[in-house]
């Protein structure tokens, strides 16, 4: 009963002081707004731990953040060759080849009305459907190393990147391209001048989108196959021997691989679409 | 409508064209080494010095064999029709024929594709439910309080970074360990794919009335309950459903990854089965049985949509 009320007081009191910083007098404050979600992570963990000490959890089931960040400390090298293996060699390459061909596919579908109707309507069919189905059949084709898992992160984040791309290039008023007519801009000019970087919100959407895609297929690509190194590797071995603190900790390492791509490709995009509503304050 | 059906189809046969092409030098190495099993004249001649050759000579130095790059038993690339066989052995002549078969043992054959779709389906359905149901009640309280916006939202955010499907085989295995089994593990990943675009379309769909829509329902001194159920909501419908057809296709995938580790049916277990026995048919199967699930899901969500809004006065 103790560990119960405990966690519930805590709870109460993390809540009632992110009530107060939300909506008394500090509200307005910049410090304000980041201590908010800051607080209630920290009430999480706090939380985690209490309840794995409390009511002795064991290991196997879930292990206390007290035992995971040691874990975490220990195994740094492991861990840096998994995050060079899985994310900077498969996800990255996979992101980088893969969002390059989905735009310069955009721009082709854009400049011909052909390509336009046919490609458009099963570009945006392919982009709802699994395609992290194609992984065993990459892995086959380009074996066990990085290789297959740039190849699957291509396929799944192209579709995203193309629909996106086409619906940002066509975020134009008529208005605006007769001007650009008027002053006899040719379609290069028009499109380096006008349409690209009116496009660029919904290349931006795109491109986050594809960030948390090419994490997700570089690591599924693992479980079909990979060498002694990767996340989902880690994963998959720690899980099978029950050391939970290391599955956590790669976890945790890909939650912070994950969140930094995303955070680093909505710096860049605050710093490109300045302009725009969504970014002013 | 009519103006696309043309592109589309030519779009259709320019793939169909290009995977028949592709298909030989893929299955090249292959098919010469059962030509030389069978007796057959190859240059080279033997597979070591194939093995470093480049594929563009082998298709030039035995154009005699090429065509039986389309009828290798376990291709590398099996071409459209291979596929389109297997797709239909494993549906409706297993179902009918198959000693396993609904015809002869009364229930779905678990070599059948119908029941490892039926599997995926399942758990893909629960997970949705359960995704869309939280991220609709977490828009409700985003929306009402600001302490719930200020500290759930940037997590909720920071959730979708997380490569969900890496913790997929610590999920099932945990939840295992505590004696949940079944649908349920798989269902938690496909919830957890598919919370977050509702959560996102909701706030945005709750919020959509503007200000002198909320100030006018103030003239009617409307409670806060009643903004919420004649103003809010049927605002946010729009967007809910725009968000729903996202949720859905995200949840199908997370129930796919979700059967990987566990190995008890379904088209991700299909899938992982057919790359442990080479069985690429069976793969590329899976696949487009997949595919079509994912379809007809957002087809049916789309269906949905197109009832409601038009109950709702929306017109079109």
């Amino acid at each position: 009963m103790m560990p119960a009320i405990a966690i519930l007081v805590v709870w109460a009191a993390a809540w009632a002081l992110n009530v107060w910083l939300s909506t008394g007098r500090y509200a307005a404050h910049l410090w304000a707004k980041l201590a908010v979600p800051l607080i209630f992570g920290l009430t999480v963990i706090a939380i985690w731990e209490m309840l794995v000490r409390g009511f002795g959890v064991p290991l196997v089931i879930l292990p206390a953040p007290s035992q995971i960040a040691p874990r975490f400390g220990d195994s740094l090298g492991i861990l840096w060759s998994d995050v060079v293996q899985t994310f900077l060699r498969g996800a990255l390459t996979g992101y980088v080849i893969g969002c390059g061909a989905g735009f310069l596919t955009a721009i082709a579908v854009d400049r011909f009305g052909f390509l336009r109707r046919g490609l458009l309507p099963l570009a945006s069919f392919m982009a709802a459907l699994p395609i992290v189905g194609t992984a065993p059949i990459l892995v086959m084709w380009f074996g066990f190393d990085w290789q297959s898992k740039a190849a699957v992160v291509v396929v799944m984040v192209f579709f995203p990147m193309l629909v996106n791309t086409v619906a940002g290039l066509s975020d134009t008023t008529a208005m605006q391209r007769d001007q650009m007519r008027t002053w006899g801009a040719g379609y290069w000019q028009a499109l380096l001048k006008l349409r690209l970087p009116a496009a660029m919100p919904f290349i931006f959407n795109g491109l986050k989108i594809s960030t948390t895609l090419a994490l997700i297929g570089a690591i599924v690509a693992e479980f079909f196959g990979s060498p002694t190194l990767g996340l989902g590797f880690r994963i998959t071995t720690s899980v099978g021997q029950l050391s939970l603190d290391m599955v956590w900790a790669a976890i945790l390492v890909s939650a912070l691989a994950g969140t930094s791509f995303y955070g680093l490709v909505a710096l860049i995009e605050r710093g490109v679409t300045f302009w725009h509503p969504s970014q002013r304050r | 409508m009519t103006g696309r059906v043309m592109p589309v189809l030519t779009v259709l046969l320019a793939t169909l064209a290009f995977w028949y092409l592709a298909a030989v030098p893929m299955n090249i190495r292959e098919v010469l080494t059962e030509a030389e099993r069978g007796g057959a004249q190859v240059v080279p001649a033997t597979a070591l010095e194939r093995r470093d050759a480049p594929v563009l000579g082998l298709l030039f130095d035995n154009p005699g064999e090429l065509a039986a790059a389309w009828t290798q038993d376990r291709p590398r690339l099996p071409a459209p029709h291979q596929v389109a066989r297997e797709l239909w052995q494993s549906t409706v002549v297993e179902e009918l024929s198959g000693r396993r078969g609904i015809v002869q043992s009364g229930s779905l054959s678990n070599r059948g594709l119908v029941y490892h779709a039926g599997v995926t389906l399942g758990a893909t359905a629960l997970g949705f439910l359960i995704g869309a149901g939280l991220g609709i009640l977490l828009a409700v309280g985003i929306v009402h309080s600001r302490t719930m916006d200020r500290s759930v939202m940037p997590w909720a955010i920071v959730s979708q970074t997380v490569p969900i499907v890496a913790i997929a085989p610590m999920i099932i295995v945990v939840l295992y360990s505590i004696g949940v089994q079944g649908l349920l593990p798989k269902a938690v990943i496909s919830a957890w794919l598919s919370f977050f675009p509702v959560v996102v379309g909701m706030v945005k769909g709750l919020r959509a009335p503007d200000a002198m829509q909320i100030d006018l329902l103030h003239t009617y001194s409307a409670s806060k309950g009643q903004a919420f159920w004649k103003l809010r909501l049927p605002a946010s419908t729009p967007y809910l459903f725009a968000s729903l057809k996202i949720a859905i296709a995200a949840s199908l995938v997370g129930a796919i990854v979700g059967e990987l580790p566990v190995q008890k049916g379904g088209l991700g277990a299909r899938m992982l089965a057919g790359s442990y026995y080479g069985q690429t048919s069976q793969i590329w199967a899976a696949l487009f049985a997949a595919a079509a699930l994912a379809a007809v899901l957002v087809a049916l969500v789309g269906w949905i949509e197109r009832r409601t809004l038009r109950r709702m006065g929306a017109g079109a």
